[in-house]
């Protein structure tokens, strides 16, 4: 259930910079074959990935298929990052692809969320910082490899300048810990029953 | 100062205050389908963590499942199948209320949960499906969720949930015969844009909205997760409460009595502030089409597709481009031009009764166009009954129609039912991204009059010529 603690990393990063990546983009309906949670990873951008629609025969152009992005874990993208469906299968997509984090200048709140429940770090910054970040990994990707540190809230070029983020503490916190927010909850288990009986003596009808 | 409705229902449910603008959320409402609901329940159960509220979890099959009649768990979609499976194995192991194929109960999620009065006023309710704002048309505080959020809700019955700014969407006014709520949703993010309400609980009011029968309030609800809005919500009245009393999970005898005295309470106060407030007259509202990939690419059916300087305030070059290709439009071209290979009748948006009844009003004693594919799915099984006992199941079939089993059908397309390669389709559902109903696929939304009206003619139409 937990995920790995992410404190601070150093990565090749790929620029998809395109505006409203959909969750359909990340990963098609089609390829969510399975009931589970697993077995996403080859259907991750699986429309721009492959040649051919189901296919498996990949595409050169596509960023994650070059070789000098080989071991990607960083991810550049447009605002309205993860629009669309709510479906939780892109995050799980992008988190068994090996993907740690996504900067992005806005990203659709609900899918926000599943990547910090998914220990990918939502790093949002100014559409031209991204660019700048984008146009020093291009030169040399492989190379020229990001750094963010979520302890301190900073992304570092490859150049080292530095751009700081914010994040909303609880979530920090379940990213730096691994934490599963279902136990975090409940340690509050105590109240949360009280809570209910109370209410359940106000609003009876509620409980079935 | 006084309270918005959604703050008074958010006050009610906070079990504590968590900081940075989050609450834990007490959730009084589960909703599930086999495509996503299976997976929380199965990675539920290999935590070894049980579901709080059984009683109040209630799990149905929609997306998966065929619709042509005499359908089995066998599925047009490949590995279909294992979705129902686990679904009910996984809804039996949990010993929670289960809306099986078979049941005359199964149906769209947001279309059953109404109809059995699961969703009442002043609840939380959450499904790991983004169009759960449909259901706060009856005053619920309904939202859309990830897996891992209902599998958090299953375990704890809470949520921890920041909490979203306030918006206030007054129409004044009444909608003109002829003009539908789906109209006015469309009209909305043609308006406003698809990002209008983002980060924002929407309260929709007014004169037009009061005058909205509960059908017509889910239909204008639902369309708020394409305005990118967290939810929707119109504060419960009288037409609320009479549509819910006696339906089976309405509260019953004195609890009744109490909760609708307690419902009651559940409206905005004339001092509360709302961050952000928008407004329009319902007498704007014309029949919508949409000609793009976007919900916000809606222009009137009389119109014809706006050349880039109209729509540039919201639509970037390269994307306004795209949609033009992708659904091979052109720039000034009449919308009520376009030929039409399909029509649709169904989905979480207008497939209801109401909907159906409104549809056949305008198939009755006419035919659709030769080459149209036309299909109704009604939103579930209750729906189709109670309209085949009106005989509406024969207008649809005398005219053309296929008349099928209730589920989500080709409102979406996951390698199941689906419309043709790159055929066009005018479409009572909510979305047309590229490919949402096959493979690319063309879609036009707009109202089921407008599906109706244009599957008779065999191209976009206007219902009000083909009605007179
Ligand atoms: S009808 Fe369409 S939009 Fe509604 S729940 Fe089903 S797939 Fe989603």
């Amino acid at each position: 259930m937990s995920n790995e603690p992410f404190r601070q990393m150093t990565a090749v990063t790929a620029p998809i910079i395109r505006e409203n990546i959909d969750t359909d983009i990340i990963i098609p309906s089609r390829e969510m074959k399975s009931v589970g949670k697993q077995g996403l990873a080859e259907g991750l951008f699986a429309g721009w990935r492959y040649t051919a629609i189901g296919g498996r025969d990949l595409n050169p152009d596509f960023v994650l298929n070059k070789p000098e992005y080989a071991g990607t874990r960083f991810i550049l993208g447009g605002s309205n990052f993860g629009c669309g469906s709510s479906r939780e299968h892109a995050a799980w997509a992008l988190s068994e692809y090996g993907i740690r984090a996504v900067v992005a200048p806005s990203f659709n709140p609900i899918f926000r969320g599943n990547c910090v429940r998914n220990g990918i770090v939502p790093v949002e910054l100014p559409a031209d910082s991204i660019a700048e970040l984008a146009a020093q990994v291009e030169a040399d990707p492989a190379a020229r490899q990001v750094n963010i540190d979520l302890e301190a809230c900073i992304v570092r070029a490859p150049n080292g300048k530095e751009f700081s983020f914010a994040l909303e503490p609880e979530a920090r916190e379940m990213l730096l810990e691994g934490l599963d927010a279902i136990e975090i909850t409940l340690k509050r288990r105590a109240e949360i029953s009280a809570f209910r009986e109370a209410d359940r003596a106000a609003r009876p009808w509620v409980y079935l | 100062m006084g309270k918005t409705a959604f703050e008074k229902i958010w006050d009610a449910h906070q079990v504590a205050d968590l900081g940075g603008g989050t609450g834990l959320v007490l959730i009084d409402r589960i909703m599930l389908h086999e495509r996503t609901g299976s997976v929380a329940l199965e990675s539920l159960k290999a935590a070894n963590r049980p579901v709080v509220a059984p009683r109040q979890t209630f799990v149905t099959m929609d997306h998966v499942v065929d619709t042509l009649p005499g359908r089995t768990d066998k599925t047009i979609m490949p590995t279909g199948t294992n979705f129902i499976l686990a679904t009910r194995k996984a809804a039996q192991d949990a010993g929670l209320t289960l809306f099986d194929l078979g049941d005359p109960r199964q149906g769209i999620v947001h279309v059953i949960s109404p109809e059995n009065a699961i969703v009442l006023p002043g609840v939380t309710l959450v499904c790991p499906d983004s169009h759960t704002c449909t259901q706060g048309a009856l005053g619920a505080l309904a939202w859309g969720i990830g897996s891992s959020e209902a599998e958090h809700a299953l375990a704890t019955a809470t949520l921890r949930v920041k909490k979203p700014k306030t918006m206030r969407v007054t129409i004044s006014g009444r909608l003109a015969s002829g003009v539908t709520p789906k109209d006015l949703a469309l009209y909305l993010l043609g308006k406003f844009g698809s990002s209008g309400a983002k980060g924002h609980v929407v309260e929709y009011a007014g004169e037009a909205v009061r005058a909205l029968d509960v059908e017509g309030r889910l239909t204008l609800c639902n369309m708020a997760t394409e305005f990118s809005a967290f939810s929707a919500l119109i504060a419960a009245d009288d037409v609320v409460f009479e549509y819910l009393k006696d339906r089976p999970y309405a509260p019953k005898g004195a609890d009744w009595d109490r909760a609708v005295t307690s419902w009651r309470q559940l409206q905005s106060d004339a001092d509360a502030v709302f961050d952000t407030e928008l407004e329009i007259d319902a007498s704007e509202v014309t029949p919508m089409v949409t000609w793009g990939t976007s919900p916000q690419q809606a222009m009137p059916v009389t119109g014809t597709v706006p050349v880039f300087e109209d729509v540039s305030h919201r639509d970037s070059r390269e994307s306004y481009d795209r949609a033009l290709k992708y659904q091979a439009i052109e720039a000034g071209q009449a919308i009520q031009s376009l030929k039409i290979d399909a029509a649709f009748i169904g989905s979480c948006t207008n497939s209801r009764l109401s909907d159906l009844r409104r549809a056949a009003a305008i198939l009755k004693g006419r035919k659709v166009a030769d080459g149209v594919k036309a299909i109704c799915v009604p939103g579930s099984m209750k729906v189709k009954a109670a309209a085949e006992a009106e005989g509406l199941d024969k207008i649809f079939l005398e005219a053309g129609f296929e008349w099928r089993e209730a589920g989500c059908s080709m409102c979406f397309f996951a390698g199941g039912e689906a419309m043709g390669f790159q055929e066009r389709v005018v479409t009572s559902t909510n979305r047309n991204f590229e490919s949402r109903q096959g493979p690319e696929t063309r879609s036009h939304l707009a109202s089921p009059e407008t599906v109706a009206a244009s599957a008779i003619a065999g191209k976009i139409a206007d219902p009000r010529e083909v009605a007179a």
